[in-house]
């Protein structure tokens, strides 16, 4: 599919001309920094789902907090929609720029403005680098949790926006288990806090309503992020199999031993060659499958579990186990797993990542059919999952210069979220729905439930001025393309099979 | 997986009552247990009752969820994680056995363990609602991580049933703690609050703290050899694990007295305030149980300065229980409701006048 909004089925959207707009918006914003020519705008066509480029009407980069607001208010009264954008490090085209639309980019808020650390929390402004909370933080002992791989580059509002994860999300929970309060303005321009730095907070839960809304619903200036004591002690190790199913056994097995560990991995074969083949890791290159087990909390309880670890790895089959002996070589251990997106990136010119969710117990069956869908598209798939939550990140590796490859990409991608469906599970994990999975909303959700969602939305931002086309899906649109998806075995290009 | 709670569907009747309601339109005032009708302004309407709406639709305990209709019992499914070594660790009270699950999610009352391990809201993974529309719907799921569409299911934890009825509820469940200790030390509150700060900066395995009359009650969870290490470290008597039951049931003498009952949450690092009445202090500091006969806007500004907000226990007391919104918030609860149920349909008034 083309990921470009299409009036016809996402909506109409306001028609106006774009140098009228540029000068209104420069009477209404003095001071404000517009972006404009084709060459200035080009950095800004695409978010971290690259293969997909739009070109903004314009884009924007205020400084101040005033200044979102006038241009929020700017652009409800002129009825320009808006898309914001943080560090564009996002996977699903969350922050795709709209033709028709004026991209706000958020970088510039980039201080942090308070640590506590009695209290154990921070307040830090929304285009502050995930990985910079915990740097500010360490002086104190302390750190942000959630780890989305991206922690380097991603920002703390696209965080927000996304209800980003990471490796860890098992023992420590998402983002939205980790933030105590935001500051948000809405279309209208009024400045709204959502949260308390007590534990609750009187009325509706908006913090968790806000929380992952994708730049829907308003825009994020401040966010009050819960910082906690760094892990005493912390432990790995890396356990072989000469199976996926053992593998994904084993996990069930450790769970139900009464252990949380704080990371579980798995990786397949693939993913564990290519690994090995960029990073040197030291992986079992033969192995099927490989467990990261990470276990941290104080010394005498993280070895007591790291015991009982190894004896259900054993029991369960495990091939070979390593524990890491130091720091160093814990590093090690995690630097395949870290590395394994751009390591997939070098034996494929392209690939696409997906980020389904399944029960556990559904592993096995998941990966036989991702492994028969390979087969019929004719595109290998790498497999890297959080095994410990049940997200799962499969890698469809294709090569864009050839014909046809793309839409094959895609098709097989909409066949595995569609499959995470149905064991139960869900299309996205941790990456959102942005624009990339708009259309398997119409398979996770049927056309009442998506009215609510219009609904929530509309009591936001009942003109539909933020972020529109991303998130989720208008009727229109699942008549159109969602259909196809429904009845399982239909395939979106019959005329793929002859490959 | 053995259990005794009874698998009665009742979806069916609880649609034909909603949809009669709809058709008529008369307002629903949806119940549980009825076990926090104390909590929040009286609704006059027909009942809508969920507690013959039973059953654990699904409960793999390697996959840390179990599913459950609304009007489950909590008791019903305490006693059933606990067979399994597991447990809910928000530990929402279950008032004598008689709240419901559907209840739990909707009040979002949390117990003891709140601070250390999180809210009723941020245990809830999926839900199944009935909207004011009449239509049975599913939002969320019952995997850990799921960030597809709007996230309604925690939305309506916490929302008193003004947006939905809640049939059924997906929850992340816990592995038990291996060991558990609980402690007790007299200092005033003063010194307890300090004590506790610096417990926290040592991370001790911390999951309970709560004072009153000049006794500190600590609760410790996890390893076997942390628990250990820890009664070691802080020298201080222990205690049978009924005070916090009876913490979060409201059965400690302190509850007993005749005075209005409010509870304040504020950051559990602000300073004790001077209160015109008794304080308990729980979660570490961050809920304080104040009973007092002062007029509601002394205990408001009182947690305002705090930088949090009160909510009155005691009913009849004051017209508004639950802290007043700011107005551009109190907007937004209108326009939602106005969206989700334009009829007020569902609980009308329950937690503001206007919505």
């Amino acid at each position: 599919m083309s990921y470009r909004y299409i009036e016809s089925v996402d909506g109409a959207l306001p028609d106006v001309d774009k140098e009228s707009v540029l000068l209104k918006l420069r009477q209404h914003v003095p001071q404000l920094r517009v972006l404009h020519t084709e060459e200035e705008m080009r950095p800004y066509e695409c978010d971290g789902l690259s293969a997909y480029r739009v070109t903004p009407m314009l884009v924007v980069l205020p400084e101040t907090v005033e200044q979102v607001r006038q241009i929020l208010q700017f652009a409800s009264q002129f009825q320009v929609p808006v898309v914001t954008r943080g560090a564009g490090t996002g996977l699903s085209g969350g922050a795709m720029p709209l033709e028709k639309g004026i991209l706000l980019v958020m970088t510039r808020f980039n201080q942090i403005l308070s640590v506590d650390p009695v209290a154990c929390l921070a307040r830090v402004q929304p285009g502050v680098r995930n990985l910079a909370i915990s740097e500010a933080a360490a002086p104190y002992g302390l750190y942000y949790a959630p780890d989305p791989s991206s922690q380097i580059a991603c920002s703390i509002g696209g965080n927000v926006a996304e209800n980003a994860g990471g490796v860890h999300c098992l023992k420590y929970g998402l983002t939205l288990h980790n933030i105590l309060q935001i500051k948000v303005l809405t279309i209208d321009g009024d400045e709204l806090e959502l949260g308390s730095e007590a534990f609750d907070f009187p009325g509706f839960d908006l913090l968790a309503l806000f929380t992952g809304s994708e730049g829907l619903l308003g825009v994020i200036t401040e966010v009050t992020v819960r910082l906690l004591p760094k892990p005493g002690y912390t432990k790995v190790l890396l356990a072989s199999f000469d199976s996926v199913e053992k593998a994904g056994a084993t996990v069930a097995n450790i769970i139900g031993a009464g252990i949380i560990p704080a990371g579980l991995e798995m990786m397949d074969n693939l993913a564990i060659r290519a690994a090995e083949d960029f990073i040197q890791a030291g992986y079992p290159v033969d192995a099927q499958a490989i467990l990261l087990c990470e276990l941290d909390g104080d010394e005498p309880d993280v070895e007591e579990d790291m015991a009982c670890v190894e004896k259900i790895l054993n029991e369960s089959g495990a091939v070979e186990i390593r524990i890491a002996r130091n720091e160093a070589e814990r590093q090690q251990f995690w630097a395949g797993r870290k590395n394994a997106f751009p390591a997939v990136g070098r034996i494929s010119p392209d690939y696409y990542c997906m980020d389904g969710t399944i029960p556990r117990h559904a592993l096995p069956h998941v990966l036989t059919r991702i492994q028969e869908l390979s087969e019929e598209y004719q595109l290998r798939v790498a497999n890297v999952f959080h095994a410990g939550d049940g997200n799962l990140h499969p890698l469809i590796l294709f090569d864009a210069n050839t014909p046809g490859e793309l839409e094959r990409a895609e098709a097989i991608g909409a066949r595995i979220l569609e499959l995470c469906v149905e064991v139960g599970g869900t299309i996205s994990g941790e990456h959102g729905v942005g624009r990339e999975k708009i259309n398997q909303m119409c398979t996770q959700f049927n056309s009442d439930e998506l009215q609510l969602f219009h609904a929530l939305k509309a009591a936001w931002d009942p003109d539909n001025l933020l972020n529109p086309g991303k998130n989720i899906p208008t009727l229109n649109r699942c008549a159109e393309f969602g259909a196809m998806h429904v009845h399982a075995g239909q395939l979106p290009h019959p005329e793929l099979e002859r490959f | 997986m053995t259990t005794n709670i009874a698998d009665q569907d009742q979806t069916e009747r609880l649609l034909k009552q909603i949809h009669e309601a709809m058709a008529r339109r008369t307002p629903l005032r949806i119940r549980g247990g009825d076990s926090k009708r104390h909590l929040g302004r009286p609704v006059d309407a027909d009942e809508l009752d969920t507690r013959d709406h039973t059953g654990v639709v699904r409960y793999d305990p390697t996959e840390l969820v179990i599913t459950v209709r609304a009007g489950t019992r909590l008791q019903d499914l305490n006693n059933l994680l606990r067979a399994n070594d597991q447990h809910l660790p928000p530990e929402a009270p279950d008032y004598s056995g008689v709240a419901t699950v559907g209840g739990m999610v909707a009040a979002a009352v949390a117990g003891p363990r709140r601070p250390w391990a999180g809210s009723v809201r941020d245990f809830v993974l999926g839900c199944r609602v009935i909207s004011a529309q009449g239509k049975h719907l599913r939002f969320g799921g019952e995997v850990m991580k799921n960030v597809a569409g709007y996230d309604f299911s925690r939305l309506l934890a916490g929302s008193h049933g003004c947006l939905g009825v809640i049939t059924e509820v997906s929850l992340k469940v816990l592995p038990l703690p291996r060991a558990s200790q609980s402690l007790c030390l007299d200092v005033d509150a003063d010194s307890a609050l300090r004590l506790l700060a610096q417990w926290k900066r040592e991370n001790l395995p911390i999951s309970g703290a709560c004072h009153w009359d000049n006794r500190l009650h600590i609760r410790l969870e996890g390893g076997r050899a942390s628990v250990e290490a820890a009664c070691a470290r802080l020298n201080a008597t222990p205690i049978s694990d009924q005070v916090w039951e009876d913490l979060r049931e409201h059965r400690l003498p302190f509850f007993q007295t005749p005075r209005t009952l409010w509870r304040l949450s504020v950051p559990a690092t602000t300073a004790l305030a001077d209160f015109p009445g008794d304080v308990l202090l729980d979660w570490g500091g961050a809920q304080r149980w104040v009973k007092s006969d002062a007029p509601a806007r002394e205990i408001r500004r009182i947690a305002a300065a705090l930088r949090g907000h009160a909510t009155c226990y005691t009913p009849g007391v004051d017209d508004n229980p639950f802290e007043p919104l700011p107005p551009e918030i109190l907007r937004l609860h209108q326009r939602l409701k106005a969206q989700l149920d334009p009829a007020r349909l569902f609980n009308p008034g329950r937690m503001y006048a206007e919505i």
